[in-house]
């Protein structure tokens, strides 16, 4: 496989993991929030593997099976579950506005690629171009956490980053040192299985899943005493 | 000379060619709903029928009434008439600007829009509003994805984008794969096919086209209904033309127009069956829905306009 | 013997010796244990620095210079005497039931495992690693946090955890940035990553690219630090979590974001050449101090209350660090001592405060000093050695930081002194009606410890009053390496 050719098809999985970003935000309903958060994993199996390949660096193949099985099976199949035992996989979730949603997350693009372009043209790897695509993944997730209003899919606004930047770290950079991957791999793993935990205390405590209601009890402590 | 002939050709072909495909393509949704259909050249005989029927006009019909089905079918027949199907370069190609097409649509457009409240019915004043509404968001998103093209060729004259096409290496290019996603979203909705507006239906509350064309009849429906097929076939040869140019005759030869001909045939025959496929297997959409699917278009557009400048100007 | 392996991996088998004691008592007891432990081992560590400019270990991944080694010190001594304090504190939730046998285990685990985490970011030399331990201590910290299980403490749990993440979040993005640009210059491996280098190579990094890094780093360790507008999960999370974890986050974990700010604000330096790294540290720090200052005085929980001085605090550390001369530096590294020792023996006395009151609600704890002396005359002492009154430390870091204002930038000293003045009155408004005042009716004898409080605020007074000569000649080594990348 020639670089032109890597570049390309890298080029080409960056431009689908915007797209990702995008439909992550403007979906309305719990699974296909999943099912997007799954693809997005596969796609990022998938480019660390091609740019593995291209680059030669054989440790970002172990980052490559890692992030399939984590973050292209695990995770989801763990979010899954939690969806069906918590029954929330029907509820229509309530966006703040899709429209304006939209019109930011655009916004937000621009602005991620007028502040990553002057400095991306700097390196020298087959994947420098990725740069800005990952800068603008980073900050849509970020949208995506603060404005949904469930606990659910806060966190895999949260997961989404996390993708989003190891994105950023295999697109940029040819990946970190194997050491330093597989410490962010350990984090997000116990970091969802906090998650995983806290689902089941807030549904006990809350009865509810939205973040309005856990903060109301933050709120109001202070009259209750 | 020939140039001038070919050009001719090329619009009378669009003109006629334009009723048969319709007809293929409600053949080709009946046989995949298990129906026999009515076969491929049943538009013509609807036309010639209605052209041989008297027309009757609403007491209170003003001439945009009247006029109205003569600009459109002009409009969109111009339009089709400048678009290259056949041959790369003719005498009228400096006039197929993708801008003056969108114009010249929006002029049928805002006929149409006035003939349907011009009786003062519900139905045609509620087509014209929703007609209106979607027209709105579906140009921005349909010029949208033609800029991301445009800006490559620095062109947004479709005989300079084609040859722009042709004279690139095939490369793997992100920002025309969304542009092509959304156009074909766009021409969809522009064309009024399912999931956004049903020809075959009159059902009053989801039709959006034909509650325009409700008080027509006679020649003046003919030609609204030959227009709206010229306008399926102008959009499909869009497509092909900004999308998958290959195989379009560069020099006016004989050989080569019939060669031209056949590829475009084969490349419109493949987008119809596709299109039959996909309004066979959707549902229409709410109404409501259809601002998120034109915004959704847009936003594909914008995406590929974006990743055009940070994929390939940096490269 | 490697002190760097010892003083990490302590924590670590107490963390999961801990996780298999079921006996809360003997828990306890052995948390206490390996605290001190820990505490030696720091200090042999610390003995081994002395006299040397910096030490390198175990093939680059540790690095200890002068900057850290104090912090080592001070991280593995508050761990220490937290562990003191909540022996007797914990044993009380466990009898008034708001706690059960297996959380206290989980207490114990997660309070080592979260030492394990604050250690190894302090010695790492990795900023990669020093990511991940961040995040590890943070992990460690949400489950402690949400320890009472009741709603308001699993909410603060989640909006720490939320909002953290994020903060986090940004700072790998920062972190991925600076990598992205070392790896042109240092090749594609670990040492790209190694501070130390960075530092030597800090003038080939491309300044563009640090510059941005450096505002994403900036966003996502000062969500850590409490700055604000990225504070809101602060006062939360120290007002729901048991005290102790209140004490470790203000004593030592906000350091530990502060710490890596400041590695990073070196580095930038070092490539830009320019006062940009210092001149956003400085205006998030005046606007955190302020804020801080003025949200204090509309708080009704002790615990929030102290958790906004404590933003207040790591505001002025930020600003001083942000100043950038030597003499802030000085100041801001004095600071950050004081702040951790004077702090962590507040929460220590407020947690006993409101185990024997019932409540954490100021206005319904009074005269603690009639109830019991220590606790009152300990809150007392505390709040004037917060507050900056002299002979505290936090005096004399306090007019260090304002000489070194008045020095640079003469303007910026009056809204200086102003958050500082409001959010001493702040203090003393809430605090003297609950020292003094009638004690109410239903106040509890509960078992106290207040040797740690004692210890904290003594050696607050000697820094006050004479700096030892090997910690001064730390903090002016640290100063001028802080200071010396700058233009």
């Amino acid at each position: 496989m020639s670089s032109m050719m890597a570049q390309q098809i890298i080029d080409g999985l960056a431009a689908l993991t915007l797209l990702i970003s995008f439909a992550l935000l403007a979906q309305h309903r719990m699974l296909s929030v999943l099912h997007w958060f799954a693809a997005q994993g596969l796609l990022l199996a998938i480019t660390a593997a091609v740019v593995a390949y291209s680059s030669g660096e054989h440790e970002l193949y172990i980052s490559a099976i890692m992030t399939l099985l984590l973050k292209g099976l695990l995770l989801p199949w763990m979010l899954w579950r939690v969806i069906r035992e918590l029954h929330v996989h029907r509820e229509v979730e309530p966006l703040l506005n899709s429209g304006v949603t939209m019109v930011i997350a655009v916004a937000v693009t621009l602005f991620s690629f007028h502040v990553i372009q002057p400095i991306q043209v700097t390196a020298d790897l087959v994947t420098h171009n990725s740069m800005a695509i990952a800068t603008a993944c980073v900050l849509l997730s970020m949208l995506m956490m603060i404005t949904r209003k469930k606990a659910i899919t806060q966190v895999i606004g949260f997961l989404a980053v996390e993708n989003s930047l190891f994105f950023a770290a295999i697109g940029a950079t040819n990946g970190m040192p194997l050491v330093v991957e597989i410490g962010i791999a350990f984090d997000v793993l116990i970091a969802a299985l906090i998650f995983g935990l806290f689902f089941f205390q807030i549904r006990d405590t809350f009865d509810s899943m939205e973040i309005d209601t856990m903060n109301a009890s933050l709120v109001h402590k202070d009259d209750d005493e | 000379m020939s140039s001038m002939f070919f050009q001719c050709l090329q619009a009378m072909l669009m003109l006629l060619m334009a009723p048969v495909l319709a007809g293929f393509l409600s053949t080709l949704k009946a046989r995949l709903q298990n129906r026999h259909g009515a076969g491929i050249l049943q538009p013509w005989r609807d036309i010639r029928k209605l052209f041989g029927k008297e027309v009757v006009l609403a007491e209170h019909a003003s001439w945009i009434f009247r006029f109205t089905p003569y600009i459109v079918f002009t409009a969109t027949a111009m339009a089709a008439s400048v678009v290259p199907a056949l041959l790369l370069d003719t005498p009228l190609s400096l006039t197929a600007d993708v801008i003056a097409l969108v114009a010249l649509l929006g002029l049928a457009r805002f006929f149409l829009a006035l003939a349907g409240m011009d009786i003062g019915t519900a139905f045609g004043g509620m087509g014209a509003s929703r007609e209106m509404t979607f027209a709105a968001l579906a140009e921005p998103a349909m010029l949208m994805s033609v800029f991301v093209l445009a800006i490559g060729a620095h062109s947004t004259n479709l005989t300079t984008m084609i040859s722009h096409t042709l004279t690139t290496p095939l490369l793997i290019q992100p920002s025309i794969a969304f542009a092509l996603v959304a156009m074909l979203m766009v021409a969809i909705a522009e064309a009024g096919r399912i999931p956004i507006d049903n020809p075959t239906t009159h059902l009053e509350l989801t039709m959006i086209h034909e509650a325009m064309l409700l008080e027509y009849s006679g020649r003046h429906l003919a030609l609204m209904e030959w227009a709206s097929m010229v306008k399926l076939l102008l959009f499909s040869t869009l497509i092909i033309d900004l999308f998958i140019p290959w195989g379009i005759s560069v020099e006016s030869s004989f050989i080569g127009v019939l060669l031209a001909f056949v590829i475009w045939l084969l490349k419109l025959i493949v987008l119809l069956v596709a299109l039959a496929v996909l309004e066979t297997s959707l549902a229409k959409l709410r109404l409501f829905e259809v601002p998120q699917y034109l915004g959704t278009a847009f936003v594909l557009a914008f995406l590929g306009l974006i990743l055009h400048y940070m994929l390939e100007v940096g490269a | 013997m490697n002190f760097f392996l010892a003083t990490l991996l302590t924590p670590l088998i107490g963390g999961v010796l801990l996780a298999m004691i079921r006996n809360p008592k003997l828990a306890a007891k052995l948390n206490v244990l390996t605290s001190c432990v820990t505490f030696t081992f720091s200090l042999l560590l610390a003995f081994t620095v002395l006299g040397k400019d910096s030490i390198h270990a175990m093939n680059d991944w540790f690095y200890l210079d002068a900057y850290n080694v104090f912090l080592v010190s001070l991280t593995a001594f508050v761990g220490m005497t937290t562990t003191i304090f909540s022996k007797p504190y914990m044993q009380h939730e466990l009898e008034i039931g708001r706690v059960n046998e297996r959380r206290i285990r989980l207490y114990h685990s997660m309070y080592q495992l979260f030492q394990f985490g604050m250690l190894l970011g302090f010695t790492t030399n990795n900023i990669g690693v020093l990511w991940v331990s961040l995040e590890l201590a943070t992990l460690a910290t949400v489950l402690l946090v949400s320890l009472y299980r009741t709603p308001a403490a699993i909410a603060a749990a989640w909006k720490y955890f939320i909002l953290c993440g994020m903060g986090i979040a940004l700072a790998l993005f920062g972190t991925i940035l600076v990598f992205f640009t070392s790896s042109m210059v240092l090749g594609h491996g670990n040492e790209a990553l190694t501070w130390s280098l960075l530092h030597a190579n800090a003038s080939d990094l491309d300044p563009a690219v640090m510059g941005i890094a450096f505002c994403f780093l900036m966003v996502g360790y000062g969500t850590k630090v409490g700055l604000v507008p990225m504070h809101a999960w602060l006062p939360d999370a120290h007002g729901e979590g048991p005290t102790p974890v209140s004490a470790v986050l203000s004593g030592l974990l906000l350091n530990l974001a502060l710490y890596a700010l400041v590695r990073f604000k070196m580095l930038v330096d070092g490539s830009t050449n320019t006062d940009m790294a210092g001149h956003i540290m400085m205006g998030f720090g005046m606007i955190s101090l302020l804020v801080a200052a003025m949200s204090l005085h509309k708080q009704t929980d002790i615990k929030r209350m102290f958790s906004f001085s404590s933003i207040e605090h790591m505001a002025l550390m930020t600003f001083a660090f942000g100043l950038g001369t030597p003499l802030a530096a000085f100041a801001a590294l004095l600071h950050m001592t004081v702040h951790s020792l004077v702090k962590s023996g507040i929460f220590f006395t407020v947690g006993h405060a409101a185990q024997m009151m019932g409540t954490q609600k100021m206005s319904d704890i009074r005269g603690l000093i009639y109830h019991y002396p220590g606790i009152g005359w300990g809150l007392l002492i505390g709040t004037a050695a917060i507050a900056g009154f002299p002979p505290f430390g936090v005096f004399m870091s306090e007019f260090l930081l304002f000489t070194a204002t008045i020095e640079s930038y003469p303007w910026l000293a009056a809204p200086l002194l102003l958050g500082l003045l409001i959010g001493m009155a702040g203090l003393f408004r809430f605090v003297q009606p609950m020292v003094y005042g009638e004690p109410p009716e239903h106040a509890k004898d509960v078992r106290v410890n207040m040797i740690p409080v004692y210890v904290h605020f003594g050696l607050a007074l000697l820094l006050g009053l004479a700096i030892p000569a090997f910690l001064s000649d730390w903090y002016h080594q640290a100063a001028s390496l802080i200071v010396g990348g700058g233009a």
